[in-house]
């Protein structure tokens, strides 16, 4: 069993992945990361979480990565999990994620990179819901983008000033 | 002087919580809380149904069983386990909150976690969104040939179903095929870079587990043999994980 997350990180120390960050000098759009419980707290831990601060820090520029307080096994569960998602207590899903919306509200961060579906869904749905309208991304869509390879049609979850980066 | 407290409850024993602890190593640590509140403090669900962990395992302790048991509350916990994990005696939480989930009679439980069960059971792929493993698979080749006719540079990229002693075998979320894509392709694009040796599968591909979710032992047992079976039949090394 092998979580991508640590293959990501494994692949760019080798340097298969040859990632880097200068898509973002100029721009210098700001990221913070969600750690998933179900992958840093409840499995693999802050070993897992160092990786994916490494992916993320290789990907859009050191000083562009801005963390969320508290982190890694500390951090807080976004409401996504447990089946929330499914289980028709919406009302109850946003009050819960109050809690992760203002982590990342005061960051002051322009993206949330969520790398597991359901905290990508929650968070996003997040977002929208309360107005707030920050974009919310998978890592795979921003290592593609920062090498020059991400598809027209592979934008969903960019924001306007990312959408025709490289294109 | 101020007045006296008054306790409301009368103290029994539950059941429920004794089979918790039976089930558990070391008890689940239940009887250990000390009330410092460590866990409620630090829980996003806290305030939800007026209820927080530490209320919740102190009624479950003074035997308030028909009170944990049918308090939405659980539905609202996510299992997150910060509650285990700031606690000082590392109280398991989580599993009586999980427990009391199964209590609950089938037809009772949240509507849409039963028919996200139901669908992965009734999927060769064990897809919650019923996807079928048709769908999966035409749907992966259909876009491949597009991204390899239409995305210069990408003429050689490959999505491979069912490739027998591939290494790793590549979960899927349900999502993409279903509602968007496009967006399993950037992974492709990854994995084709660093020349990885990857497969889908027609059995098992699905990275969703909402029987777990569900409460439901058995369901979720047979999920998850499906899809060790499915690793096991192509001759897979490893399991690997989406994001």
């Amino acid at each position: 069993m092998e979580s991508i997350i640590r293959l990501y990180a494994r692949w760019i120390r080798e340097g298969k992945l040859p990632v880097n960050s200068d898509w973002n000098k100029e721009l210098g759009v700001t990221f913070t990361v969600q750690d998933p419980c179900q992958l840093v707290r409840k499995s693999l831990g802050d070993p897992v979480a160092e990786d994916l601060r490494f992916v993320v820090r290789s990907v859009v520029g050191d000083e562009n990565f801005i963390e969320m307080w508290p982190n890694k096994s500390n951090n807080y569960c976004c409401g996504g999990g447990g089946g929330f998602l499914q289980s028709g207590y919406s009302e109850e899903r946003r009050e819960y994620g109050r809690i992760k919306l203002n982590q990342i509200l005061q960051t002051k961060a322009d993206y949330c990179i969520a790398p597991c579906h359901n905290c990508h869904s929650q968070i996003h749905d997040l977002s929208e819901h309360s107005g707030a309208g920050f974009p919310v991304v998978h890592l795979w869509t921003l290592i593609c983008l920062s090498l020059g390879m991400l598809g027209e049609n592979e934008r969903e979850y960019l924001g306007d000033d990312l959408k025709n980066v490289g294109l | 002087m101020g007045e006296s407290a008054v306790l409301l409850v009368e103290p029994k024993q539950s059941a429920l919580v004794q089979k918790v602890k039976e089930l558990l190593p070391g008890d689940g640590n239940l009887s250990m809380c000390l009330t410092c509140g460590a866990c409620s403090a630090g829980c996003p669900a806290t305030g939800l149904e007026g209820m927080d962990p530490r209320k919740f395992l102190r009624l479950a302790l003074l035997g308030q069983e028909d009170v944990i048991r049918s308090t939405p509350w659980v539905w609202l916990c996510t299992m997150c386990r910060r509650c285990v994990h700031a606690c000082p005696m590392e109280v398991d939480i989580p599993q009586l909150v999980y427990h009391c989930r199964q209590s609950w009679p089938r037809e009772d439980r949240p509507k849409g976690i039963v028919g996200s069960c139901e669908q992965a059971l009734n999927t060769p792929g064990n897809s919650a969104m019923g996807a079928s493993s048709d769908d999966f698979k035409f749907v992966v080749e259909d876009v491949v040939e597009e991204v390899r006719e239409m995305q210069p540079g990408q003429e050689n990229l490959k999505a491979p179903v069912d490739k027998q002693g591939a290494y790793y075998f590549l979960n899927q979320n349900s999502r993409e095929p279903v509602t968007e894509p496009d967006e399993m392709v950037p992974l492709w694009k990854i994995l084709d870079m660093v020349g990885a040796d990857w497969t889908y599968s027609t059995k098992g591909w699905a990275a969703e587990n909402y029987c777990m979710f569900l409460a439901d032992d058995e369901a979720w047992e047979t999920v998850v043999r499906n899809k060790a079976k499915a690793v096991e039949d192509l001759g897979c090394k490893v399991w690997l994980n989406t994001e």
